[in-house]
């Protein structure tokens, strides 16, 4: 008996991308003059190449994977990876041009937030409808509406049309919909980037519920931290192909590495239209040399050159280390050290910062650097500018083998025993 | 509650969905049936939508038919003096009208259907027969309401019909069966071809002069009465009238039939086709 619910086999989806073809749609006089130059290629064999106008283009090339039941998959890659191709082929929407998709159980999928919402209508009519498109029956909707309802907190505007609605109700009350599925297979593409980071939260605790009823989910998301917390695998598509399938921590930490410089020294071409611009981010070890690669057991260094160009007030730079599924570790920020500098003036700079030893968990960082005045603008952000690695060279958590899930950073603190209770009752 | 029963019951566990290239699915009718609630729903939506701020509201409905029977009534009974074989004109006429904008509006709903509801198409499953088919029972509606229109005429002229009467729903079901089968092949040409947003308005607004609303087929010569049943509404517009105005109203048997069978073709072609085109509507839309 095998709980696979989900088998792809080699599966391809083939588009034809016109070139120079500004319409969305084909125009019947288009087809027609076509159809009158394939006649008269019929005449003439040597003119038969190709059409130069269009192009075949594999949104997913030869992707095979499985999907036990109860698992949380997370989808990531870059724009355009055929991550989306790849939810519209499993929820049947468009048809696969070659391979086969088996699949066990009711499929609900979520590929857009309010999908089939009318603006004519009220809140309550939307709930129904809604329901009705993404799968629900009529009982089941009604059965439930009063929880759709207090989750996406509309309760007073259920009967003003949705076209009056702020944003934000309008998200919410659609999402609280498809929140409310109760399918076997539940396909997410990207649409919790919706709401405000509370309801946010609201929409992953939903999520993570889902999970935990047993049900499979598959879920696309540009957010790496979100792919960690709910699923425990993950799919790595790149061109339409399959990089990397695997425990969700790993793929997620290679995903972000991928095109990430692991020099230790970055150097930034001038801006000189910027105030503020970085020139330089180097990574130096207890040496002082430069390395991508640090030993745990020594202090190591963050380096930040800089050019400020007109007299800028109350600037302050910082340094984010991310560790590799994109959660950060800490950020330091140069005023909380050292004050304000009340008054930059134009010139070349230099700040260094002192990372100490045995203090972040042996594995893989990122760093992200930024200039700013607090509440009022950014000067230069370079997010996950480089990307280097605490080598193990002996903690006292050596012994473990997984690191990232002890922790974060390396502590020492001292364990205070007292025997309470000089003998234990021995009950069996 | 039988429905309930049916709804909540989960799929079996063997039951294996298997997506394929150029796979037909075995269970297509089966499945438009699982999808009957949506087809409700999108039909429920259609008709609160309709006539949503507007003034006069379902008004329209009745507005709309009735002037345009005034005007045939004036133009062809009064000005033209066609014949109308002893039946009040504008009951010759609107018992024309009826089947007439139940297939014009029918067949204009269907064909922008699946556009207007692109949105729908490129991003949730669901059998696409169910979009135009609910269009078409959104424009019955307006039926429905412009037949109290008739209703009213009838008593006006104290006009009584005949057993007749009771077949009228076989005939709602041949306009709808024609409305439909043209209205499957506008809708799937349409997501290919914008062209056809130009050319189902210009076939509605022909169509209503080339066929018998505004004047009986009786005018129509004998040699031609066959030739002018191939236009389907034909056979249509005969059947209402020899249905509602009772024994004034002859039929021509061989033309009926030959446009009977021409619903029925256009109706099984058109889910043919609408059914070879579906699988890439969402690509091309």
């Amino acid at each position: 008996m095998s709980d696979t619910v989900i088998r792809v086999e080699n599966l391809g989806k083939k588009y034809i991308i016109g070139h120079q073809q500004q319409e969305r749609y084909t125009a019947l006089r288009d087809v027609l003059a076509h159809k009158a130059k394939g006649i008269t290629q019929l005449f003439n064999p040597k003119s038969k190449i190709q059409n130069p106008k269009s192009e075949e283009f594999w949104a997913l090339k030869d992707v095979s994977f499985e999907v036990k039941q109860g698992d949380r998959i997370g989808i990531i890659g870059r724009n355009g990876a055929g991550k989306s191709t790849l939810l519209k082929v499993l929820s049947r929407i468009t048809e696969p041009t070659e391979g086969r998709i088996s699949i066990k159980g009711r499929v609900a999928s979520l590929l857009e937030v309010g999908t089939g919402f009318h603006p004519e209508l009220t809140g309550r009519e939307n709930i129904y409808l809604n329901g009705a498109i993404l799968g629900m029956g009529k009982v089941e909707i009604r059965r439930k509406f009063d929880e759709i309802v207090a989750f996406a907190e509309v309760e007073k505007f259920l009967d003003t049309p949705v076209k009056r609605y702020s944003s934000g109700m309008y998200v919410r009350l659609a999402f609280a919909v498809a929140a409310h599925l109760e399918p076997e297979i539940l396909i997410v593409d990207e649409v919790l980037a919706v709401g405000d980071a509370q309801f946010q939260k609201k929409c992953l605790g939903k999520l993570e519920d889902v999970g935990k009823d047993g049900r499979t989910v598959l879920f696309v998301s540009h957010q790496m931290a979100t792919v960690t917390q709910l699923c425990r695998n993950a799919i790595w598509l790149d061109r339409g192909e399959i990089l990397l399938h695997g425990e969700a921590n790993h793929v997620v930490s290679q995903y972000l590495s991928s095109g990430l410089s692991d020099k230790p020294v970055v150097v930034f071409e001038e801006k000189a239209t910027e105030d503020l611009s970085f020139t330089k981010i180097s990574l130096l070890n207890h040496n002082g040399e430069p390395n991508g690669e640090l030993d745990v057991r020594f202090p190591f260094f963050i380096q930040l050159d800089y050019v400020v160009r007109k007299p800028l007030k109350n600037i302050e730079m910082s340094v984010r280390i991310k560790a590799s599924d994109d959660i950060p570790v800490f950020t330091t920020i140069s005023s909380d050290c050292s004050g304000y500098e009340p008054m930059k003036e134009p010139g070349l700079y230099t700040s260094t910062i002192e990372v100490p030893k045995l203090f972040l968990m042996p594995g893989m960082y990122t760093l992200t650097c930024a200039a700013f005045e607090f509440g009022k603008c950014v000067y230069s952000h370079h997010q996950n500018v480089m990307k280097f690695s605490i080598a193990e060279t002996g903690t006292n958590v050596a012994k473990y083998n997984h690191h990232r899930d002890i922790g974060v950073v390396l502590v020492h603190l001292p364990w205070i025993e007292n025997r309470c209770k000089t003998a234990v009752s021995n009950r069996a | 509650m039988p429905k309930l029963k049916l709804k909540r019951r989960p799929a079996p566990a063997d039951a294996e969905l298997v997506i394929e290239a150029g796979r037909t699915e075995k269970n297509y009718w089966q499945d438009i049936w699982r999808y009957r609630e949506l087809f409700y729903f999108l039909a429920w939506r259609d008709i609160l939508v309709r006539y949503k701020q507007t003034a006069i509201g379902v008004g329209w409905a009745l507005i709309r038919p009735f002037l345009t029977m005034v005007v045939f009534t004036v133009v062809f009974g009064r000005l033209a003096k066609l014949p109308s074989d002893g039946v009040p004109y504008p009951i010759l006429v609107f018992s024309a009208m009826l089947p007439w904008q139940l297939f014009s509006t029918a067949l204009t709903e269907c064909s922008n259907s699946l556009i207007a509801n692109a949105n729908l198409l490129s991003k949730v499953y669901f059998p696409r027969l169910v979009v135009p088919t609910s269009a078409v029972v959104v424009s019955f509606v307006d039926f429905a309401i412009s037949g109290l229109i008739l209703v009213a005429l009838m008593a006006w002229f104290v006009y009584i019909p005949s057993w007749r009467i009771v077949t009228l729903p076989i005939f709602v079901l041949i306009a709808l069966a024609a409305s439909m089968g043209v209205g499957l092949w506008m809708a799937s040409l349409n997501v290919q071809y914008r062209d056809f947003r130009y050319i189902v308005p210009f076939l509605v607004q022909f169509g209503l002069y080339i066929s018998p609303v505004g004047f009986s087929s009786n005018i129509v010569p004998e040699q031609w009465r066959l030739l002018y049943s191939l236009n389907p509404m034909v056979g249509v517009i005969d059947g209402f009238r020899w249905a509602i105005l009772g024994n004034e109203s002859s039929i021509y048997w061989p033309g009926f039939a030959l446009s009977v069978s021409l619903v029925l073709l256009l109706l099984v072609s058109g889910i043919w086709y609408f059914r070879k085109m579906e699988r890439t509507f969402a690509d091309v839309i």
